[in-house]
């Protein structure tokens, strides 16, 4: 009896172990940013359409703001396009845009076409301002607060769910920080 | 000359056609020989984010070839390779490397080696010290009957 209780015991403890890794592993694909918590990555780049104008995140500091991370290369913006008017719409947190490695001319027919959901657009032709925000796949959102501070990342088209379940409550949970 | 023979006749000039697509990806070479060293071994122990199971040196990806310039640049300016490796990581996380870093978070797994063979030299030798004496045991016994 003795003998089967060891191994058996061993095979439970591993399952348990494996079944809670399995229970707290994210969605397949989707990989932890270390810059949540962090200070936002710093950045100054010309404005989409508006190039002697300068999109920098030292003049958003003192309020929250969300950077998208978008092209018009990108299927899954198209995709998401819609929920970012509707974001825009809300008029609660503003939308700032970072056009990553597009052609400008293009960036500015997709606005033209499906509506202008940003406050301002940054254009990161070289693509190293993304890189300082460790984006891999456009798009992707991030909600920074007014200490200037990376609070969540979204990677992948923006949905109702998100906005409602983790963007929201966390800029409308501090009303008195800012 | 039969057909097979002439189709062999050819065989290293595809295989010498096939290998070339493999290592066209990255042609960038640095000035000085073991900064090149340097840059292909980093190279190699990057992630490529997009693709996941590549590293950046395989892959074709945009982001990749950006990440390959970050490298050259980098080591051009007189960074070291941890500096590289660190400068990867804050962007991307550890996930980046392919060569995980000690934290306190992974410990557990940089011990579980030690603590396996431990495990195992400890069942082992209860075993073999189990047995010696049984040994002994059925000895006596046998020198026993011999006797009788």
């Amino acid at each position: 009896m003795n003998r089967f209780l060891v191994p058996l015991g061993v095979f439970v403890a591993l399952a348990v172990v494996l079944g809670i890794g399995i229970r707290h592993s994210p969605d397949k694909g989707i990989i932890a940013s270390p810059l949540i918590g962090k200070a936002a990555p710093q950045f100054s780049l010309p404005a989409l359409a508006q190039p002697e104008r300068t999109v920098s995140t030292q003049d958003l500091k003192g309020r929250w703001y969300l950077l998208n991370v978008w092209g018009t290369w990108c299927g899954e913006c198209r995709a998401e396009h819609d929920m970012l008017l509707k974001v825009h719409a809300a008029a609660i947190v503003p939308l700032i845009g970072l056009d990553w490695k597009d052609d400008d001319a293009q960036a500015q027919a997709w606005l033209a076409q499906l509506g202008n959901p940003y406050e301002s657009v940054a254009v990161d032709r070289s693509g190293r301002a993304a890189i300082d925000w460790g984006v891999y796949g456009a798009p992707e959102t991030f909600l920074v607060n007014p200490q200037g501070i990376v609070v969540y990342k979204h990677v992948g088209a923006l949905d109702e769910n998100t906005w409602t379940r983790e963007i929201l409550p966390r800029v409308q949970g501090t009303p008195g920080k800012s | 000359m039969t057909v097979r023979s002439a189709r062999r006749r050819w065989l290293p000039l595809w295989l010498l056609l096939m290998s070339a697509g493999c290592w066209a990806l990255d042609t960038t070479v640095l000035p000085d020989p073991v900064l090149q060293a340097r840059y292909l071994g980093l190279t190699h122990e990057l992630r490529c984010m997009q693709c996941q199971n590549e590293s950046i040196a395989d892959s074709p990806v945009d982001l990749a070839a950006d990440l390959r310039a970050q490298v050259r640049e980098q080591l051009l300016a007189g960074k070291s390779d941890d500096e590289v490796r660190a400068w990867m990581a804050a962007r991307y996380g550890d996930f980046i490397l392919f060569r995980p870093r000690y934290s306190w978070r992974n410990a557990w797994l940089w011990g579980a080696p030690a603590a396996l063979l431990l495990l195992g030299a400890l069942v082992s030798w209860r075993i073999v010290s189990r047995r010696t004496r049984l040994l002994a045991q059925d000895q006596e016994a046998l020198d026993e009957d011999l006797r009788a």
